[in-house]
C-alpha cells in the first residue's frame, strides 16, 4: 500500500478506509495536524494568543493532544491528576513527567500536578469504596473539579481534553440509547465558559479516531501508557466502542457520520451553546465551601470530600 | 513469528508468511481497534509478515468514563 498523497508514492504506514486513503509518516502527521486545525477553527476553540491548559493522563490521546498543540505553535501547559491507583498511577505519572521534561519543556510549556491522596487523604479506589460510588464516576467528579479549578485559578483561557471521535461517538450512542436528552445539549466539542468560575472546555481531537491518534503517538515516538486503567474493566463505554468499531469495519465512515451528523443537526437547531449558557447562568451559583459553580447547596466535590473525611474518622 | 499482545500481556507464535489483516483475522481482532507494529515501525493491513518478524499488536481503545460524563 502506497501513500495516496505523495507524488512519488512512498510506502504507506497506515491505511484510512474512512477517507479512502493511505499515508506515509510525513503525510499522516500533516493530516493529523490539519484535522486538529480544522476542529479548532470550525468550533472557534481558541486563538494563538490564548493560554491553554491540557488535561493529561499519560495515555495516547492527551499526550498526543499536548504534542500537536505545541507543534502547531500554541501556548499549552498541562495538568496531571494523580488518582493514587497504585502502580498504574505511578507509571502514568512517570510517562507524563518524562514527556514534560524531554519534549514540552523545550517549547516553554510546564506541567502542573495534583495528587488526590494529598488533598483527600486516600486514593480513588479507597474513596469510591468509602463513598459507595462507582470508581469511574468518583474519578470523573474529581478530575472535572480539579481541571476546572486549576484552569480558573491559573487564568487559562481554555481547558483542552483529549476526547477523540470514538469517545464522542460512544458517548453519543450511550446517551441516545438511554434517551438522556439533557446530556446531548452538552456534547459539543466546545463548551463555553457560561458563568464566572467555569473554564471554557474544548476537544480538539474530535475529528480523529482513536486508532489515528494511537498511530500518531507511535510514529512521533510519544511514550504513553498502553495499559488500560484497571478501574475501567467492563465499562459501558468500552462496549459501545467495540460495537461502533464492528460497524466501522463493515462500513467505513460510520463513526464520523454518526457524530458529525449529530453536530450538524445541533448547529442547525436553535443556537444550543447560547441557550446552555443562559440555562447555566439561571441555575448555577458559587458553592459556599469552595466557590466553584454548582446547582446544589454544596457542590458534589465538597460533599464527596466531607463524606470521605467523616468516614475516615 | 513472535506476536506480542496486550490485555492481558502475552506472546503467541504464529506461522508465517502472512498478511497483517490475515494475522488479525486469525487472532479474531478488529483492524479498527488495533495497530500492528513490526520492530518499531507501523505496518499496513496488506503488509506481508515473515516468520523472523517480531510483531506487536497494540490495542487502541481506552476509556472508562460514563457516557454522560462532562469531561
Amino acid at each position: 500500500m502506497n501513500c495516496t498523497k505523495c507524488p512519488t508514492s512512498t510506502k504507506a504506514v497506515i491505511g484510512l478506509p474512512r477517507h479512502n486513503a493511505a499515508f506515509c509518516k510525513g503525510c499522516f502527521t500533516t493530516f493529523v495536524h490539519e484535522q486538529v486545525a480544522r476542529a479548532v477553527k470550525s468550533h472557534k476553540m481558541f486563538t494563538p494568543e490564548d493560554r491553554i491548559l491540557v488535561a493529561v493522563s499519560g495515555g495516547k490521546d492527551s499526550l498526543a493532544l499536548w504534542h500537536i498543540l505545541l507543534k502547531l505553535g500554541y501556548r499549552a501547559d498541562a495538568l496531571y491528576v494523580n488518582l493514587g491507583i497504585g502502580g498504574y498511577s505511578e507509571e502514568s505519572h512517570r510517562k507524563v513527567r518524562l514527556y514534560a521534561d524531554t519534549v514540552a519543556a523545550a517549547h516553554g510549556a510546564t506541567l502542573l500536578v495534583h495528587v488526590v491522596e494529598q488533598e483527600a487523604g486516600a486514593g480513588i479506589r479507597e474513596l469510591a469504596t468509602v463513598l459507595h460510588r462507582p470508581t469511574c464516576s468518583t474519578c470523573g467528579t474529581i478530575k472535572r473539579y480539579q481541571f476546572n479549578r486549576a484552569a480558573v485559578e491559573h487564568d487559562y483561557d481554555v481547558m483542552a481534553t483529549g476526547h477523540n471521535l470514538d469517545d464522542e461517538a460512544a458517548r453519543l450512542l450511550g446517551n441516545v440509547l438511554h434517551w438522556q436528552e439533557e446530556y446531548l445539549d452538552k456534547q459539543g466539542p466546545a463548551l463555553p465558559a457560561s458563568v464566572e468560575g467555569f473554564a471554557k472546555k474544548v476537544k480538539p481531537l474530535c475529528r480523529l479516531s482513536e486508532r489515528e491518534i494511537a498511530a500518531y503517538a507511535v510514529l512521533n515516538r510519544i511514550d504513553y501508557i498502553v495499559e488500560e486503567c484497571p478501574m475501567a474493566k467492563g465499562s459501558k463505554m468500552l462496549l459501545y466502542k467495540e460495537v461502533l468499531n464492528r460497524l466501522e469495519t463493515e462500513s467505513p465512515g460510520t463513526k464520523q457520520r454518526f457524530y458529525w451528523g449529530f453536530l450538524d443537526k445541533q448547529a442547525k437547531s436553535e443556537s444550543a451553546p447560547e441557550s446552555m449558557a443562559a440555562k447555566d447562568q439561571r441555575t448555577l451559583h458559587p458553592c459556599p465551601s469552595c466557590g466553584q459553580p454548582t446547582t446544589a447547596d454544596t457542590c458534589s466535590y465538597c460533599k464527596m470530600m466531607a463524606k470521605a473525611k467523616t468516614a475516615a474518622h | 513469528m513472535i506476536v506480542q499482545l496486550s490485555h492481558p500481556t502475552r506472546q503467541v507464535e504464529i506461522k508465517g508468511p502472512k498478511r497483517t489483516k490475515e494475522l488479525l483475522r486469525e487472532l479474531n481482532l478488529v483492524v479498527e481497534a488495533h495497530l500492528v507494529i513490526r520492530g518499531d515501525e507501523l505496518v499496513t493491513e496488506d503488509e506481508m509478515l515473515a516468520d523472523a518478524d517480531r510483531i506487536e499488536i497494540r490495542p487502541v481503545i481506552s476509556g472508562g468514563a460514563r457516557a454522560n460524563s462532562e469531561l
